[in-house]
């Protein structure tokens, strides 16, 4: 982005970018690396909303219409696995690399040649994933979840270059947890202390944690799996001994800490919107740090709720049915929190503010419908049907994603020192609110009365609420098209933002000029500013 | 205040939890047998090594389904003789199951057995069983292969069913 101009007014000892398109493949700097995941996640979300597209296109009107179900089935599969390894994930890493050195006062990340590195694996992970569907039987056609047997035993070939992909995409992540670790507990200034640090600093350090502890195992998992396929063990194949449920055991021990890697960013990035348009400090800052560090050690001991009914002892479906409930408790108290900071505030609605109000509106109809999930006898009913479907979207879509979107809004300024289009974002925003739950708030009702999800076509009495999703879907993915304009607008006719766009954001990031320079932080801040940029009061 | 440099026993620290956790990922495989024998989670049963005496309800009875299948590939018609039994707790019965191999090649393969509900898995234990060990099957050969088995007491009050089936699955050698 437009970072490059100022950094040639910048004191004289620092160069600035190199210049011409190398200087994207050897930087090394953090800002850089931020835009660069940036834009490689949103190109990978246009990518997995194109497959969405074709998904919903299916499903329009029941019986077949374009698509043979084994093309259909590589779509979701595909579809899945590309927006939360190639969308999601790295989308919050960028965000990560572009803030967290500025909202601690370093001057870049702790590693920044393997900062290069962990992005630079992306995108050759993210095109062996997508060249599966030009193989010979096709790309995965196996869920996300890629369960053995049906991942081994009677998965096509390209499956090993779908497990090589996962490896690669898992080492990026991991040097990126790694790297942030390292960064938030070394690099932060020195007169900062633990609990001075921004949220969203503090709900990335923990996801890292939660990265270097789930992604190794996922490793291990599709180590296995090939090994399986190709050398002769038998981890999952009852045959030789194993057992195919072991697989989704050691699935969702990463599984589950999987979706919270995929939430906890969004919860900080939020933490810092709703205080700034509310203009009241954050409510219950260190609840917040330990209702976070609660829900990240949670995560780990309730992955057997995904796996309900593989027949399952009843002491372990009790067990994993109350550890599941007790989460509710730590994720409402942050909910309550954002509600408390917002009381008797002076609030504005601005459009990162509409984007945070609406996830902690959306996001807690998923979490609500999660418990739900998670109540053991009431899951036999909903398991593996569009009720799932419907509840994954609202916390992954209006959760992690609007998370995502919110935070681009409010740091777009900082980033390139421009001002979008604020009426454009606000038309985007209604647009995307309403279809959004066009989409998936009717698949609530089809999955409650009974259709699978995974399947090209069902029985007519779905077909209702199966056009009215498809068409939300249509117009969903349009807005991402007026998205997509008011980003280009931004940088290229933006008009000039101040260093504080937002009159009472507080960090140390809008301490720093706008457009930011491209180095920033040779001199860690002061106690005094530390203190003067703290969220809590 | 000086910016701290960062100490090699913190890198090594950090990168020994990744390097753990996929070894965890491999430490799974024999937690989860040891917990599937402890728990019956997997709906394995267990065995017995002699014909003990078990404190015998005479009023409770238990129906025991039997099924039998094969994994692709296996061109052998496996069935068990009779599809269901009442059983009494703590006593022990005889049934079989009957393979036939069509086809006219030497076929060698093993059951593997699973009980559900995977709370009764711990209580149904065998004293004689083909799943034992890997079986073969001459050209046409046709087998009635025996099972001796005792649903323990202990088992829960409220399993009034219970189900056990064969996979059968083919051998290389």
């Amino acid at each position: 982005m437009s970072s490059t101009t100022a950094a040639a007014a910048h004191d004289d000892h620092h160069h600035g970018p190199e210049k011409g398109l190398l200087r994207w493949v050897k930087t090394t700097n953090h800002k850089d690396i931020g835009t660069l995941y940036l834009w490689f996640s949103f190109a990978m979300l246009l990518v997995g909303g194109a497959f969405a597209m074709g998904i919903r296109s299916e499903l329009l009107q029941p019986g077949l219409q374009l698509f043979e179900p084994q093309f259909y089935n590589q779509l979701t599969t595909m579809h899945g696995l590309i927006m939360v390894f190639g969308a999601i994930m790295p989308a919050f890493v960028g965000l990560a690399n572009w803030l967290i050195p500025m909202m601690v006062g370093a001057p870049d990340m702790a590693l920044p040649r393997m900062n290069n590195w962990s992005f630079w694996i992306l995108p050759f992970a993210g095109t062996i994933l997508l060249s599966t569907f030009f193989m010979e039987g096709g790309a995965p056609a196996f869920g996300w979840t890629f369960y053995a047997p049906l991942s081994t035993t009677f998965a096509p070939d390209s499956t090993d270059f779908f497990i090589f992909a996962i490896h690669l995409l898992g080492f990026s992540s991991i040097m990126g947890a790694i790297n942030i670790i390292a960064t938030v507990l070394n690099m932060k200034a020195p007169e900062m202390r633990l609990m001075d640090m921004p949220l969203f600093v503090w709900t990335w350090l923990i996801t890292s944690f939660l990265l270097i502890g789930a992604m190794p195992v996922l490793a291990g998992a599709v180590t296995m799996m090939l090994t399986d396929r190709n050398f002769g063990t038998a981890f999952f194949d009852a045959a030789g001994g194993g057992d195919p449920v072991m697989f989704q055991h050691i699935f969702w021990f990463f599984g589950h800490p999987e979706v919270y890697i995929m939430i906890l960013p969004a919860f900080g990035i939020i933490s810092h919107i709703i205080p700034t348009f509310a203009r009241k400090p954050l409510f219950g800052y260190s609840s917040m740090v330990y209702a976070t560090a609660s829900i990240a050690f949670l995560s780990y001991i309730v992955w057997a709720h995904h796996m309900f009914l593989t027949g399952m002892p009843v002491a372990g479906e009790l067990y994993f049915m109350y550890a599941t409930m007790l989460i509710a408790v730590p994720t409402g108290v942050k909910v309550f929190n954002w509600v408390a900071t917002m009381w008797k505030g002076s609030m504005t609605f601005e459009t990162p503010m509409l984007w945070a109000l609406s996830f902690v509106f959306l996001f807690t109809i998923g979490g609500f419908s999660g418990l739900m999930l998670g109540i053991a006898p009431a899951d036999i009913q909903y398991h593996d049907t569009y009720f799932v479907v419907a509840h994954f979207h609202y916390v992954l879509v209006t959760g992690a994603l609007w998370g995502i979107i919110a935070a681009v809004f409010y740091w777009l300024p900082k980033w390139t020192g421009k001002m979008y289009n604020e009426r454009l974002a606000k038309i985007h925003f209604w647009l995307a609110m309403i279809s959004v739950n066009v989409t998936f708030f009717p698949q609530h009702f089809i999955g409650l009365a009974g259709m699978p999800r995974r399947i090209p076509d069902y029985a007519l009495q779905f077909a209702d609420f199966n056009l009215i999703s498809s068409i939300g879907s249509f117009a969903f993915g349009l807005s991402f098209i007026l998205f997509t304009y008011i980003l280009v607008d931004c940088i290229r006719n933006g008009k000039p933002a101040e260093a504080r766009p937002w009159r009472s954001a507080k960090g140390l990031e809008w301490t720093l000029a706008a457009p930011v320079a491209y180095h920033t932080f040779d001199e860690p801040p002061t106690r005094a500013e530390i203190l003067a940029e703290s969220q809590h009061s | 205040m000086e910016r701290k440099k960062i100490k090699k026993s913190f890198w090594i620290k950090l990168v020994s939890v990744p390097v753990l956790m996929f070894f965890f990922a491999y430490a799974m495989v024999p937690i989860y047998d040891v917990l599937c024998d402890i728990t019956g989670f997997n709906g394995k049963t267990g065995t017995v090594e002699t014909e003990q005496e078990y404190l015998v309800d005479e009023e409770r009875l238990v129906s025991v389904s039997f099924f039998a299948a094969t994994s692709s590939g296996f061109p052998v018609q496996f069935s068990p003789k009779v599809s269901s039994m009442e059983v009494v707790p703590g006593k022990f019965y005889n049934t079989s199951y009957i393979a036939k191999n069509t086809t006219d090649e030497v076929i060698i393969g093993q059951a593997i057995p699973s009980v559900a509900p995977t709370d009764a898995a711990l209580h149904f234990k065998k004293l004689e069983c083909f799943c034992f060990v890997k079986q073969e099957f001459q050209p046409g050969e046709e087998v009635e292969m025996a099972l001796r088995f005792v649903v323990e007491p202990e088992m829960e009050e409220w399993i009034k069913d219970v189900s056990l089936s064969y996979n059968f699955y083919k051998l290389d050698s």
